[in-house]
């Protein structure tokens, strides 16, 4: 019993970072149509970001990260006003490729400024704490609390804000949000200025207990399309439950089935999934 | 202009055969060994997705699946290479039936990420079955190419003539898809789908067809890389390779015929050139990718093609020609 509820809470914590990740997939898609290959590496410059506030600068983790959003938030607008935004007009196949140039890129980068080796980010919340008997590490409750925080915050944003309900417009139909008067080229700016600082964010949080390599984004990005096909491509509500349903799957699965291959379980879900329903789990019709 | 092109194809397979006599450097023959290998698998790349519009990122896995298949059957079931080299062919074709039978149901988006999550997912079952692939240890002493008759490979010089030989043999095949009626309607599909169905074209089984060859083109190429280095780990399945499948193939040009090998060869001689890069050698290629994209879309080869167009259109402009060639054709796209 207390095995099953210790990894029900770790289930939650994987989960709250990969509905981060995938909430910021889901809105670039959701408005653009791209699938951004390349957000896995916004991941990993995020996590590099706030080490290196951390680590060389000496700043307060709270500060690294806040740091790190806007850092990474700049990378994902330039990467849309210089590569996206040329190429929207292109075939589907061009930004597809595109997005992995721009991968290979900040991997590449990343390799080059911080070493291939992996590096572990010190935390100011080390402690242990007990409740009801069950033993949690303080930092994985601060990535669900501030994770679910987040959750809150940007779907309070995007109801209840006039600037949010554009990004909405938007991803709903292009052509008439634009009738409308809404600046296209902006809430795309904007959409991708949040999707980065939300993967920043999901990074800064789980490096703690994970660790910063240059290719951490990978498996992370994979499996956020795995959430983002589960949960529908563009829907913010379904990132976020897809990104628990896979987070559950992921460590009841390692603890009864294996741990070796607890991350195939997601791509296998992804595989059956897809096998029974082409267009993705509550798909709103072809776009 | 048939004729130029015909004259230019003899000068290039003559030069690749006097290759290893004029060079006479065991390391050049080596690189270019390899490049031909990889000039296979992007050709197999190149066939679905430049001709059907199908971008698939599960062609590393194919190469792995081919390279590990012979692997095992040649060092593991001690096989004879050459039935191990067709058996290998066959496991990677079936598996590649199965898998364009669900992934092709889907489309564009979900095609590449499925197939994405199909790669990684052969890249871990070889990384994880360790009592079959010998996981992340990889598998050694994979022997060269059996004899036939008279003929040995063991030599460097030998080996690379076998290869060039597959090389000409999957242009050859190329060709003759490309300018057949499969060809056109693989053009077809690739620009419209609906379009393709409305005038009466089984897309699924062209479809299908076209994953099956692409795979077993991969696998070929998988099979000689592991016959050609001897060794063989998981890495060779990770999605770095299929990425570097589609540089070559861009940067020479997707969805044309001699793309794959002016990619190749130009990318691995500036690699060779830039050995400091090694490791960083996507801080160049990955802009370079991402710019020509936007710039260059169909590559060296589209560029070069579209160029000659429009300065042939300016000379006699009246004139219609009956026949296009099938390169200038391809929209982009």
């Amino acid at each position: 019993m207390e095995i099953l509820i210790q990894q029900l809470f770790n289930g939650l914590t994987i989960g709250s970072v990969y509905s981060l990740v995938a909430l910021g997939l889901t809105l670039v898609y959701g408005i653009l149509h791209i699938p951004n290959f390349a957000h896995g590496a916004l991941y990993m410059m995020g996590g590099y970001i706030t080490l290196t506030m951390m680590t060389k600068y000496g700043l307060h983790y709270w500060i690294a990260i806040f740091v790190s959003i806007l850092v990474v938030g700049m990378i994902g607008v330039f990467m849309e006003r210089f590569v996206f935004h040329p190429l929207r007009e292109a075939p589907p196949i061009h930004d597809k490729i595109a997005a992995i140039g721009i991968l290979l890129f900040l991997e590449a980068f990343a390799q080059f400024v911080w070493g291939a080796e992996f590096q572990s980010m010190p935390t100011p919340y080390g402690q242990v704490v007990q409740i009801f008997g069950l033993t949690f590490t303080m930092q994985r409750l601060l990535i669900v609390i501030s994770a679910i925080v987040v959750m809150i915050l940007l779907t309070l944003f995007l109801k209840k804000t006039f600037t949010g309900s554009t990004i909405i417009a938007m991803s709903q139909n292009r052509e008439g949000a634009n009738l409308v008067g809404i600046n296209t080229n902006r809430v795309a700016m904007l959409t991708f200025m949040i999707s980065g600082g939300l993967a920043a964010i999901a990074a800064s949080l789980s490096a703690p207990i994970n660790l910063v390599f240059p290719a951490m984004g990978q498996l992370v990005i994979l499996k956020a399309f795995v959430i983002i096909i589960l949960g529908g491509m563009g829907s913010v509500p379904g990132a976020i439950l897809g990104g628990y349903i896979l987070g559950f799957s992921e460590s009841l699965g390692a603890t009864y089935i294996s741990n070796d291959y607890k991350d195939i379980i997601a791509f296998v879900l992804l595989v059956l999934i897809l096998s029974v329903k082409p267009t993705g789990l509550f798909s709103k019709g072809g776009h | 202009m048939a004729k130029v092109q015909r004259i230019a194809i003899l000068v290039l397979i003559l030069l690749a055969i006097i290759f290893p006599i004029i060079s006479q450097n065991d390391y050049f023959i080596h690189v270019m060994t390899l490049s031909f290998i990889w000039m296979i698998g992007v050709y197999g790349l190149n066939l679905l997705a430049g001709y059907t519009g199908y971008l698939s990122l599960a062609h590393a896995g194919f190469f792995a699946i081919g390279a590990y298949s012979l692997g095992l059957l040649t060092v593991k079931a001690e096989m004879n290479f050459w039935p191990a080299l067709f058996l290998s062919l066959v496991i990677t074709g079936v598996i590649g039936f199965f898998v364009g039978l669900i992934s092709l149901r889907t489309k564009e988006h979900f095609f590449a990420i499925y197939t994405l999550c199909v790669g990684y997912i052969i890249y871990l079952v070889i990384d994880k079955w360790d009592s079959l692939t010998e996981g992340v240890r990889g598998l050694i002493g994979i022997p060269a190419p059996a004899n036939i008759g008279p003929l040995s490979f063991e030599t460097l010089q030998s080996h690379y003539y076998l290869v060039l030989f597959f090389l000409l043999l999957v242009v050859l095949i190329m060709y003759r898809i490309v300018h057949s009626l499969s060809g056109r309607t693989y053009i077809a599909i690739r620009n419209s789908e609906d379009l393709a169905q409305t005038i009466g074209i089984s897309t699924m089984k062209n479809k299908l067809t076209v994953f099956v060859i692409s795979t077993v083109i991969a696998g070929l190429s998988g099979a000689l890389y592991a016959s050609f280095v001897r060794f063989i780990g998981p890495d060779i399945g990770s999605i770095a390779i299929v990425f570097d499948f589609l540089t070559y193939l861009l940067v020479g040009g997707i969805g044309t015929l001699s793309g794959p090998i002016v990619g190749t060869i130009l990318i691995v001689v500036l690699s060779q050139r830039l050995q400091f890069l090694q490791d960083y050698r996507m801080l160049v290629f990955g802009p370079v990718l991402t710019l020509l994209i936007i710039f260059y879309p169909r590559g060296i080869v589209g560029a070069v093609v579209s160029w000659t167009q429009k300065r042939k259109a300016s000379f006699h402009q009246p004139i219609i020609r009956a026949k296009k060639l099938p390169e200038e054709q391809v929209k982009e796209g």
